[in-house]
């Protein structure tokens, strides 16, 4: 394990909440807003830290747990995901499967601690999430096994650096990564982030009865999902080649993931939520994205 | 080349796959009008080494018909139809969707069944995208209620056809290809009368109710 790879992860544990910011300083500025400022997410979370939390009396232990083996997982996420042609600290052949069920887990927890509070209304927002998020596993996952069929290698770390982004199946690999991120994020054309109406929520309808030091967990894990998440398409567009100097491809993968953050801002001013039932089918599209370019490397 | 033609097949999946998941009739039409300038793309890049006169009328001519002609004809169909949706289509979209990356899969495991003609066109992927192609203008005549979509099913069923005749076939005889473009043509244009003439009678594209005219 290199100091290289560890400073990595620090980077993106100090930088992740920033991503947020920019995503709502684009909006604003596409709005003609002054919008929040850049450290606002920064805000949020340390102010529910000094909270305490409320616990409702329906609730049991794994309302407490969610949120916890939330920020777990994905902290293990992060140290799987290699930054700068870097190999993560956890690398192994195979771990874009434990990627993949790593975030499994995390939404888990999510969910079963929203139906652990036994809200109707978090009831439905985990029923969607479940749904949306099992149609977009194939596509993330049939996406990476095409990139590690092109690549010949199945570790992440190894794949990165050999990805070339400019042959047509890279090209229709991120573009169905790029709709998975909006979704398992939660961004707009799927679940809008700013909305508190009940009937249209996902993600958000799912965190809503936790307070204080749990809820700032949520907010730190779902940006950290977006970076470990936004690492991915940015590892396969700037691809780094492997030895070179880290330090220069770790900024350029950081100031990729700021530039993703700027395209999400814009598809986000752009685009208009989807309605619900149509939801399914643009991450079906995603898939069979995946499926095409998995069928193209195959041949 | 053979990258340039493989990125112009890719594209060319990429819109069948879109024109099974759209329901907007509209954008259906400009899927099918960029499909077109494809195929009109296609004749010169995959004859750039041996460009005729010939070719070029063939390539000018299906790019203006297929990018062009087709499209205002149809957009003037909906637009006296006053319809832009297809409404219950038999296969729902995300049906038609999974349904389209199967048959893209039967038609790479066909295209290894044809080496022939997959030795001719250059590239391995030529044959496989013009059959999903092919049968993705079957599936929507098929899958489609809306007269509209069913004629846009036609015209794709016959993109597929002539992208393996413009990649496999090294000299297409002048007359057979035109005369080709004419029946599309004509076909369109008589479509458009039916549309037209179906709306008048029932107020909608609904070919399906054309059973209920059964004696």
């Amino acid at each position: 394990m290199e100091i290289a790879s560890i400073i990595n992860i620090g980077l993106g544990l100090i930088l992740a909440p920033l991503l947020q910011g920019v995503i709502n300083k684009t909006k604003a500025s596409f709005a003609g807003r002054t919008g929040p400022p850049l450290m606002q997410a920064y805000f949020d979370i340390i102010k529910q830290l000094k909270k305490s939390a409320v616990y409702s009396k329906t609730t049991s232990w794994i309302f407490k747990a969610g949120p916890v083996v939330s920020l777990a997982a994905v902290l293990l996420a992060l140290a799987i995901v290699p930054m700068g042609g870097q190999a993560a600290p956890l690398a192994f052949p195979g771990d874009l499967l434990l990627l993949a069920y790593i975030l499994g887990l995390m939404r888990f927890f999510t969910v079963i601690a929203a139906l652990d509070t036994g809200s109707s209304f978090e009831g439905m927002g985990a029923s969607r999430e479940v749904l949306y998020s099992a149609l977009a596993e194939p596509a993330l996952l049939i996406g990476l096994g095409a990139i590690a069929r092109e690549t010949k290698t199945i570790s992440l770390s190894q794949i990165m650096p050999r990805a070339h982004f400019f042959s047509p199946e890279i090209v229709l690999v991120v573009a169905a990564l790029l709709i998975v991120f909006l979704c398992e994020n939660a961004r707009i054309p799927f679940d809008d982030p700013n909305t508190h109406l009940e009937l249209t929520m996902i993600h958000e309808v799912m965190v809503l009865d936790h307070s204080g030091p749990d809820f700032a967990f949520i907010l730190y894990s779902s940006s950290l999902k977006l970076w470990v998440l936004g690492l991915l398409i940015i590892g396969i567009i700037f691809p780094s080649p492997a030895g070179s100097f880290w330090l220069l491809y770790s900024m350029i993968s950081v100031f990729g993931l700021l530039l993703l953050a700027v395209v999400v801002g814009i598809i986000e001013s752009t685009m208009a939520r989807l309605r619900l039932a149509r939801i399914p089918q643009l991450i079906i599209a995603a898939g069979s994205l995946s499926a095409f370019a998995f069928i193209l490397v195959m041949r | 080349m053979d990258s340039t033609i493989e990125i112009i097949m890719i594209l060319l999946v990429l819109s069948d796959m879109a024109l099974l998941g759209l329901s907007r009739l509209r954008a259906c039409i400009s899927i099918v009008s960029f499909q077109g300038m494809l195929m009109g793309l296609l004749v010169l890049i995959a004859h750039s080494s041996s460009m005729t006169p010939r070719l070029i009328i063939i390539a000018a001519v299906s790019f203006m018909i297929k990018g062009f002609v087709f499209p205002y004809l149809l957009r003037r169909g909906i637009r006296e139809a006053g319809t832009q949706h297809e409404s219950e289509p038999f296969v729902g979209y995300i049906m038609s969707i999974i349904s389209g990356v199967v048959m893209l899969g039967i038609s790479l495991w066909l295209g290894e069944k044809l080496p022939l003609l997959a030795a001719l066109s250059g590239s391995s992927l030529v044959i496989p995208a013009a059959l999903t192609t092919l049968f993705t203008g079957l599936f929507l005549i098929v899958a489609r209620r809306n007269a509209l979509n069913q004629c846009l099913g036609y015209i794709i069923l016959e993109n597929g056809i002539y992208t393996v005749g413009v990649v496999s076939v090294v000299e297409i005889p002048f007359l057979v290809e035109l005369g080709i473009m004419l029946d599309v043509f004509v076909a369109v244009f008589v479509m458009g009368i039916a549309i037209y003439n179906i709306n008048r009678e029932f107020d909608h594209l609904d070919s399906d109710r054309l059973n209920n005219l059964k004696g």
